[in-house]
């Protein structure tokens, strides 16, 4: 019963907070927002038995991840200057219109096809997670090391200043 | 009584729901970033709740996995939004048409 409660306060919070990242006009709100539906998420991430993943959603977005969001919006400081509020066009309520209509039908699916199905056994915690990690999925977590090392390679030559030293 | 699990799918769909919304209709290229981390972090919503579902760790290895691209595309994806302000002075997207003939 308590899980169904909590379950409750943290999906409304995170669809509140989730809307209002998508509606408000100041992006520095907007990240700040996402914070707090992260947060819910990893709240629910722990009713789903999966304390590591709530760690690291923490850690690696809020932490990680929102702070270099935050800290290229403070950096470059386009809060103000795109403060413009967005108009609703025709092309707003159209989106609505086909999104709603497509991810209506999606969120029946998945309701239909997975309600009154009870979880099988216990998951077990970091240890099988880790064995996992480093026998059936060796070779995809060392080519996330590599594409951890490309994307650092490519950020920083994407800001550094090359071209116009050399012109 | 006990939770049920496809309450988790429905919220995972509706938080993509608005993702999408996000992705779609605004026009400043920092939220539409904020609303893809949105849509990515619901479908890791959905990988979790099938991998208690199916009592199979695979899904949250994969959630890992997730994680690791989430981080290296913001970080690209920002290099680049600083990149475009640094030529342009701004991010809207509306402006930002160099790409179109």
């Amino acid at each position: 019963m308590i899980e169904i409660i909590v379950f409750a306060i943290f999906a409304v919070l995170a669809l509140v907070s989730a809307l209002v990242v998508i509606t408000h006009p100041d992006p520095v709100k907007s990240t700040m927002s996402l914070v707090l539906t992260f947060f819910s998420v990893a709240v629910l991430y722990v009713l789903l038995h999966a304390p590591f993943i709530a760690t690291l959603q923490v850690l690696v977005y809020t932490g990680a991840i929102l702070v270099l969001f935050l800290f290229v919006l403070m950096l470059l400081n386009i809060s103000r200057e795109t403060h413009r509020e967005d108009k609703a066009t025709a092309q707003t309520w159209l989106t609505l219109l086909g999104a709603g209509f497509f991810f209506g039908l999606l969120a029946l699916y998945f309701y239909r096809s997975t309600s009154g199905l009870e979880p099988v056994g216990d998951l077990g915690g970091i240890h099988e997670l880790s064995v996992l990690l480093f026998s059936r999925y060796l070779i995809t977590f060392e080519m996330i090391g590599v594409l951890l090392l490309a994307a650092v390679v490519g950020a920083s030559y994407l800001t550094s200043r090359l071209e116009e030293k050399n012109s | 009584m006990s939770l049920p699990i496809s309450w988790f799918f429905v919220l995972a769909i509706g938080l993509f729901f608005l993702g999408t919304i996000g992705a779609l209709t605004r026009r400043n290229g920092i939220t539409i970033f904020l609303s893809i981390e949105l849509m990515l972090n619901s479908v890791n919503l959905i990988l979790v709740a099938y991998s208690r579902l199916l009592g199979d760790l695979s899904g949250q290895v994969i959630v890992f996995f997730a994680f690791a691209v989430a981080a290296a595309e913001a970080a690209v994806g920002l290099a680049i939004f600083v990149t475009i302000y640094r030529h342009h002075r701004t991010i809207d997207l509306n402006r930002i048409n160099f790409l179109r003939w």
